[in-house]
């Protein structure tokens, strides 16, 4: 299968006051079409540098981003982006907020169908009965499932998430994991998730990549092989336990590597 | 019910006590007319110049809305330089700081030499000088401190800046914008009478009060003031509504 996302010998310094700082070092992903590829990495490694990457917000100082056999050369319409932080405008009401892609990516497109698109999002969330509230009368799992059908609504070739769970307690974290498999069951995307937790990243990527620290390099890459169907209780498996303690081994290693640059 | 008597009964009441007690102090004190006036003066002093209170009060209602409006325009422009571009914040913050500590009145006889006999335009200009900062800072500030992931949700699909500044921008600095409007309306009125007042044949509630106090007539003197108060609370509360109606989801439900 075609690679949908390919990172070739991407090399980014960050200009600043104290002189450059280098963020990735000739960093090379591939990302199958319709693959989930989870990245995890020491914090400050340049995991967020890397979506902006991806996304054509900036451009790498070396080296190529391509997507869709396409060399990124800015922003594009294909792409879908979910942060920790939702993000939800506090003058829509969810529907509204859902809908905003597709004012930018399909202008044209009649308000009924962009409503009823919308609409149908949200109820694959468990949004439905919801569109009609404001962000800051739903808790903060809601208002992540609203940003993630945001985030998917214009059909995008890729999401791309950035810890985007990072700030919910761990059970509603764990129903948001549920909730992303139903998503790509139904509507299939490649996937580029940021993540701090192992866990996540094992439940839900078919590729875990370990990235060293600071500058970045890919250091390790895991093909996950999850044991049956994709169920929480899956995570409790020996087979899991192997993988986790791997990546495990794998960031104590890239810290060591950041805090022997450190000194 | 319970709600109306606690938005209508409440404020009105504190007016009428206020009177009450402002009646009291004259009395007690035995204070004459021209010494200081008594609420009891006032409807008199309305009843027998109320085409001109009329009249004036539109002269210096227009003029303020007049000022403040540019003041809007031109502060909104003025802070979105200063939100979109560091180097325009710094050129101008120091320079608008500057010309915001200078006391207006001291420009009064400046703009009067510059502009003869041009009273309105110096009226309406006087309005604008004094009111646009808060607004140009508010904008500014709001627009500078947009979290990055507001623009990139927009900025990853393609939208143009104008786009993003239209729909997140924009309505996002709305509250921030209404909180110095309310400052400006009333710095604009300030404004607007302290040119009425200083000017020679001056029109404006303010030309109005300088009339009772060459003629010696305090209440009507006392009766402008009760008008600018008037006119003043009429013009903070527009704002409000204006407020309310477009940014009122800012308002947190009340718990
Ligand atoms: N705009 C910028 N200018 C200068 N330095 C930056 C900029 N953005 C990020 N950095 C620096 O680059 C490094 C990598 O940043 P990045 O946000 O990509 O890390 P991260 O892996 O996402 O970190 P975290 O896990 O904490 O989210 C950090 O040391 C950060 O301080
Ligand atoms: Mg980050």
């Amino acid at each position: 299968m075609a690679n949908l996302i390919e990172i070739k010998g991407v090399t980014h310094a960050y200009r600043t006051p104290n002189g450059p700082l280098p963020v990735l070092e000739n960093l090379n992903v591939a990302v199958p079409e319709g693959e989930f590829c989870a990245v995890v990495g020491p914090s400050g490694c340049g995991k967020s540098t890397l979506t902006r990457l991806i996304a054509g917000l900036m451009k790498p100082d070396e080296g190529e981003v391509w997507l869709h056999g396409e060399l990124v050369k800015g922003p594009r319409k294909t792409v879908g982006m979910a942060f920790q932080n939702p993000v939800l405008l506090e003058w829509r009401t969810i529907l509204q907020n859902v809908i905003l892609p597709l004012e930018i990516v399909a202008p044209s497109m009649p308000k009924r169908d962009r409503e009823a698109r919308a609409l149908e999002l949200l109820s694959m969330v468990g949004l439905e009965g919801f569109e009609t509230k404001r962000p800051s009368e739903l808790s903060g799992g809601m208002r992540q499932r609203a940003s993630l059908c945001r985030a998917i609504v214009h059909k995008p070739d890729v999401l791309i998430m950035d810890e985007p769970f990072g700030a919910l307690d761990a059970f509603t974290r764990e129903d948001l994991w549920q909730t992303m498999h139903d998503l790509r069951a139904k509507e299939p995307f490649t996937c580029v998730l940021i993540t701090h937790d192992l866990r996540e990243s094992v439940f839900l990527g078919d590729q875990v990549i370990v990235l060293s620290g600071r500058p970045a390099t890919t250091q390790y890459v895991l093909d996950v092989t999850y044991p049956g169907p994709r169920v929480i209780d899956g995570l409790y498996t020996p087979e899991c336990s192997d993988m986790l303690h791997t990546l495990r081994d794998q960031i104590r290693i890239a810290q060591g590597r950041s805090e022997e640059e450190a000194a | 019910m319970n709600d109306a008597l606690r938005k209508i009964g409440v404020p009105i009441a504190a007016i009428v006590v206020f009177l009450i007690l402002w009646e009291l102090l004259v009395w007690a004190n035995g204070w004459p007319n021209y010494k200081m006036a008594s609420p009891s003066d006032l409807p008199p002093a309305f009843a027998k110049y109320w085409n001109l209170f009329l009249i004036m009060s539109w002269q210096t209602l227009w003029r303020t809305v007049a000022g403040l409006a540019i003041a809007v325009l031109v502060g909104t422009f003025l802070g979105m330089l200063m939100g979109f571009s560091r180097i325009m914040r710094a050129a101008l913050y120091p320079l608008l700081v500057g010309f915001n500590a200078i006391p207006k009145a001291t420009l009064v006889p400046v703009i009067a030499l510059i502009f003869i006999g041009q009273h309105n335009f110096n009226t309406v200009l006087m309005a604008f000088m004094i009111s646009f900062f808060p607004i140009a800072v508010s904008v500014g500030i709001g627009l500078s401190t947009l979290e990055p992931e507001y623009r990139d949700i927009l900025r990853s699909l393609g939208a143009s800046r104008y786009t993003i500044f239209t729909k997140i921008a924009l309505p996002k600095t709305l509250p921030e914008f209404f909180g110095a409007l309310k400052v400006a309306v009333t710095l604009a009125f300030i404004g607007t009478n302290l040119v009425e007042i200083v000017s020679p044949h001056g029109r404006g509630l303010g030309a109005l009060f300088k009339s009772g106090e060459t003629n010696g007539d305090y209440p009507l003197m006392f009766a402008v003031l009760i008008a600018l108060a008037f006119l003043g609370i009429v013009l903070y509360y527009a704002v409000v509504f204006l407020e309310r109606t477009f940014a009122g989801w800012a308002e947190r439900a009340e718990h």
